[in-house]
């Protein structure tokens, strides 16, 4: 099925990507390609079939509820980009 | 015409649990910020999630408590959204294979009786982090502290049961109430460990279509909601009744303005896509690991409600007061556990106790009462040994409230002893020596015996209320030979 | 002469006949050499490297080496977190990030007493098939620099085929190990997914990823496997299951009387190199005349496993990758008004345009009114797929598959993203059943003289069962050490 400039802005939109004209008219024609080649999935007959979301049927994987030591505040914040004192600084939110 | 209100809560509960749910770091209020925080609740590359099993014992208890279905697999899924308070941009949650669902909150409405708000789903998840804003008008940027990212976060999901404003606010507390029964959180809305959202639209009363909800976040305190509920009941009534259409949307609160306003656009613009999560594997709630977590749940609210009234001999009245808050009903216990006069007891904690507790914070319970359950048995106890009487008690109580000394040191600093039976006889005897006593006392001796509380009236004044009844009464009919 | 096996070495180190600072100083040397042809790693760590090899001899002259490859170098796919180095997934979006703590796989080669002697280039977050989307340049197949040496481990491979390093470790999402092994002639390991922990290892499919081996030989495979393999407590999806001593147990079995799978999906000659396909066919020979009984069978959606993957894979990749926004770390766009404008932007300067493309295939395939049709199906795919090995492999011990259609390609030459896909239509099915696989070297093409692999494939754990038949098959096929790359450190 057809991935129109729409589709790619909202997607684009969604996963905080942003494009550029030339870039969305590209990934309009290639999603296009590749979910059109995913289309031949509809062939088959998927009725009463279970997913399969973990390749491994692990179960019950619990940690003890022990703390450990956390990071010391200038390791968490080693790598901001931005920072003021103990907090990491962003643009603003609202 | 007349509209009716339909509310369905979203009610996140902080988990009592010593870490976080993905990792090690301390799940602790407070710290200087980005102190308890990892390489996992940072959302680090490679970092991964290994869930904590007392967060999953809780929530299972939870989930049980509540009566919910739960099933044999449960597993959790990523929400997928871009917020700076949540490091991967997406939360790990549940979304398909719920930790329960059905079940629900049986709630008291005093004299309208019972009703059973149901349970949607009953989900485990983790909190966001921390936004600061600074208040300065002129700074453009916010700050991000992501102590409480990761912390254990329960969220119950009501039906759309609730039809009024009064339900909503018995709901709210008697759901606090039952969460702090289970122990599996503080439940204080100050610090966010216990936040209500709203879903809530009206229809025409009588009508059994649902409109159009709206959901209301940032609604941090119980008389915020109820505030919300008015402001939300004006503009979706003034909507209607202009024959405007109410939009399903969310909403926030804006604590200045005390009404809800739309969110932006881009705030709006959520398709969260939920899929399992690849880092959790499947929990499987063996008969064994249900029964562990069954046979942690507590006493809860309408069992020992039943209990107070049997074992104690309440009134149904005093029992449902008590027990409507857990850590009153412990203090009541408390108290009689050390001196057994649980009505004496209850009148205190009833009267006095409630009054108190009425004038404080959301968040405030009586353990934080300036008078502790041992001094209010203690005073009682005065009373009931004929120590002090119920008026001397009157007088002590303001002074123990103020100054949290016990009360049989504030008698005896304030003179505050009844007067003994020796010194009683001059006070009668002066009482009954007095003219104006004349009639009544004829009138006792005529056999009315309704005279003996005028008498009894004017022993105590001339006593400063030292005098106890118990002993004046005989004492004047026999001075007056009536014995 | 051949390149010098980490068995090979670690002999050498426990005779006294060299020493860890002397041989991580050939490898510095080597590595400066021919890095500027090869172009194998984003960071060398020459000091930090050299520090450790002092540390290792001084055990070995003092105390106790930690294990018999105490001192003996290593490389690692820069998508393996290391405290303190530069971890770039080779990403503009992360190249300054300084990981403040150690993946497990690499806290395990330092347990070890291995040096760790750089990080290896790779397709950007291990999405690609030519290691062409680095951000920091492609890496060179040493048999010819003109040609990619596949991905998306290409660094891992190129620095082992070109003796830069005695082996490396690679990460395998759909194929990543295997495919750039084959097209450089060396041997690559996917094992089990489970069996070797993923925390500290950056995501990209986390129900797909899984670290492995890429060495000169099966045995350097075995060991390095056993070093790396094992129950870790900070990653839900490890296997809690005991660690054979692979190398041990390797030498144990016979490929006599044993069944391999060949499913006819995968040897139709459809879209394969003649060249190729002529070396495959002669590997499967001689497994029958090693007494191997080769066994026909049909697998039936093998087909449908590259729509299937890249539903799969991209759905998670989208989620994984969302992380990086600029907020705690990484790269951060300059002068962003907001907070939606700096995500926006960091990401869309931060990423290259596979990364892109794969963020915006997965959020589509998880998107409201596309779930069912693409995501939900393709697990359900996923189902019948694993099915079909599990029917396969109980119908026989192993099965045999060519590692890549074509030899290695021209740089450019895939540049239509299906076509990049198409690379690893023979190594993503074995991701998505989870199951263990390698790549061996079969033979060389007769026309340009590249390297052609073969891969065998078993079940779940059943990494023993796989090494003793490379192990036996590898000697049989004789490839390994028959000749050396173009280029050679």
């Amino acid at each position: 099925m057809a991935i129109t400039i729409a589709d790619v802005e909202h997607v684009a939109l969604l996963s905080r990507l942003e494009l550029s004209v030339g870039e969305k008219e590209r990934y309009a024609q290639e999603l296009s390609d590749i979910f059109g080649h995913v289309e031949e999935l509809n062939k088959v007959d998927v009725t009463g079939v279970p997913p399969t979301a973990h390749p491994l049927p692990l179960k019950n994987v619990f940690r003890e509820d022990v703390i450990q030591p956390s990071l010391p505040n200038a390791e968490a914040l080693a790598n901001a980009p931005a920072k003021e004192g103990p907090l990491f600084k962003v643009p603003q939110i609202v | 015409m007349d509209f009716e209100i339909v509310i369905g809560f979203e009610v996140h509960t902080e988990l009592k649990t010593k870490t976080k749910v993905w990792c090690a770091c301390a799940n602790e209020f407070g710290g200087p910020p980005n102190s308890h925080v990892c390489p996992v609740c940072l959302g680090m590359p490679g970092s991964l999630p290994v869930l904590n099993r007392e967060a999953f014992t809780l929530a299972l208890k939870t989930a049980l408590a509540l009566q919910c279905d739960v099933p044999r697999i449960t597993t959790f899924d990523r929400k997928n959204y871009y917020y700076p308070d949540l490091p991967k941009n997406y939360q790990i949650s549940q979304n398909d294979k719920f930790l329960g669902t059905g079940g629900y909150l049986e709630i008291d409405l005093g004299e309208a009786g019972h009703k059973k708000i149901r349970i949607h789903n009953i989900h485990l998840e983790e909190d966001a982090g921390k936004n600061i804003h600074p208040e300065d008008k002129n700074v453009t940027y916010s700050l991000v502290d992501l102590n409480r990212a990761g912390v254990p976060l329960l969220e119950i999901v009501t039906q759309p049961d609730i039809r009024s404003k009064e339900e909503a606010a018995a709901f709210m507390t008697q759901m606090r109430n039952f969460l702090q029964y289970l122990d599996v959180s503080d439940c204080k809305m100050q610090e966010g460990s216990l936040r209500f959202e709203l879903n809530m639209s009206l229809r025409p009363k009588g009508s059994d279509a649902f409109g159009q909800k709206v959901e209301v976040k940032n609604l941090n305190s119980m008389s915020v909601v109820l505030k919300c509920i008015d402001a939300e009941f004006d503009r979706q009534s003034d909507m209607l009744r202009n024959g405007e259409r109410v939009m399903s949307e969310t909403r926030l609160w804006d604590e200045v303005k005390n009404e809800t306003r739309a969110m932006r656009s881009k705030e709006r613009a959520n398709d969260y896509r939920y899929f399992p999560d690849p880092d959790l594997v499947d929990v499987d709630i063996t008969p064994e690991i249900r029964a562990a977590a069954q046979a942690t749940i507590p006493e809860l609210p309408l069992a020992r409600r039943r209990r107070f009234e049997e074992q104690y001999g309440l009134p149904a009245y005093d029992a449902s007061v008590l027990t409507a808050s857990f850590t009153t009903a412990n203090y009541f216990e408390k108290a009689v556990e050390s001196h057994p006069s649980p009505k004496g007891i209850s009148n205190w904690i009833m009267t006095e106790g409630l009054a108190w507790l009425n004038k404080q914070p959301e968040d405030t319970t009586i353990d934080d009462f300036p008078v502790k359950s041992a001094a209010i048995a203690e005073l009682v106890k005065l009373i009931d040994t004929g120590a002090i009487t119920g008026k001397i008690a009157k007088q002590v109580f303001p002074i123990m409230l103020e100054t949290g000394k016990s009360p049989a040191v504030i008698v005896e600093e304030k003179g505050l002893k009844p007067v003994d039976d020796s010194a009683l006889g001059p006070i009668i005897d002066e009482v009954l020596a007095d003219p104006r006593n004349e009639k009544t006392i004829a009138d006792l001796r005529g056999g009315k015996a309704a005279a003996m509380g005028a008498l009894m009236g004017a022993v105590m004044k001339r006593s400063g209320g030292k005098a106890n009844p118990a002993t004046v009464t005989p004492l004047i009919r026999k001075k007056l030979g009536l014995e | 002469m051949h390149l010098p096996t980490a068995h090979e070495l670690s002999e050498q180190l426990n005779r006294g006949e060299t020493t860890s600072v002397k041989l991580t100083q050939q490898y510095l040397e080597k590595i400066e050499r021919t890095e500027p042809r090869l172009h194998s790693f984003i960071t060398v760590l020459g000091h930090e490297a050299l520090a450790a090899a002092e540390a290792s001899d001084r055990r070995r002259a003092y105390e106790l080496p930690k294990s018999p490859f105490d001192g003996v170098p290593v490389a690692v796919k820069d998508n393996m977190i290391t405290k303190g180095t530069k971890t770039t997934c080779a990403s503009r979006i992360l190249d300054n990030f300084v990981p403040p703590y150690n993946g497990t796989v690499v806290q395990k080669l330092q347990d070890a007493g291995m040096i760790v002697i750089g990080k290896a280039n790779l397709d950007e977050f291990a999405m690609g098939s030519s290691t062409e989307n680095s951000a920091f340049g492609r890496s060179n197949n040493p048999w010819n620099t003109d040609l990619v040496p596949g991905g998306s481990s290409g660094g891992s491979a190129t620095c082992v085929a070109g003796g830069q390093v005695p082996w490396s470790l690679g990460s395998d999402t759909g194929g990543s190990i295997r495919q750039p092994a084959a097209l450089c002639g060396i041997v690559g390991m996917k094992p089990t997914y489970g069996r070797v922990s993923r925390y500290g290892l950056v995501a990209f499919a986390s129900s797909l990823d899984q670290i492995g081996p890429m060495t000169l030989d099966v045995e350097d495979t075995a060991h390095l496997l056993k070093m790396i393999s094992g129950y870790d407590t900070k990653d839900s999806t490890s296997a809690n299951l005991p660690v054979p001593d692979y190398a041990e147990e390797m030498r144990k079995g016979s490929l006599r009387g044993k069944k391999v799978a060949r499913p006819k999906e995968f040897f139709t000659g459809e879209g394969m190199d003649a060249g190729v396909a002529r070396v495959v066919d002669a590997a499967v020979e001689k497994l029958a005349s090693l007494g191997a009984e080769i066994v026909d069978v049909s697998m039936p959606h093998l087909k449908y496993s590259i729509s299937c993957y890249y539903l799969v894979a991209t759905a998670e990749c989208s989620s994984n990758l969302a992380r990086y926004d600029g907020a705690q770390y990484g790269y951060r766009t300059e002068g962003a008004k907001n907070i939606v404008e700096m995500f926006s932007k960091s990401r869309a300067e931060g990423f290259g345009a596979e990364v892109k493309r794969r963020i915006m295939m997965g959020t589509h395939a998880l998107s409201a009114g596309y779930y069912d049709a693409y995501y939900s199906k393709a697990l359900k795919i996923r189902t019948l797929l694993k099915q079909d090995y599990d029917a396969a492999l109980k119908q026989a011990d192993l099965i045999v598959a060519p590692t890549s259609p074509i030899p290695a390609f021209p740089a450019g030459a895939k540049a239509d993203p299906m076509s990049m896909y198409l690379c690893d239509i023979f190594t993503l099915s074995l991701n998505l059943a989870g199951y263990c696989g390698i790549s061996l070297p079969a033979g060389f093409t007769a026309n340009e003289g590249l390297p052609v692999g073969v891969q065998l494939f078993a079940g779940a754990f059943e990494e023993v069962k796989l090494l003793q038949a490379s192990y036996e098959f590898e000697k049989a096929l004789g490839v390994v050490g028959s000749r050396l790359p173009a280029v050679v450190g």
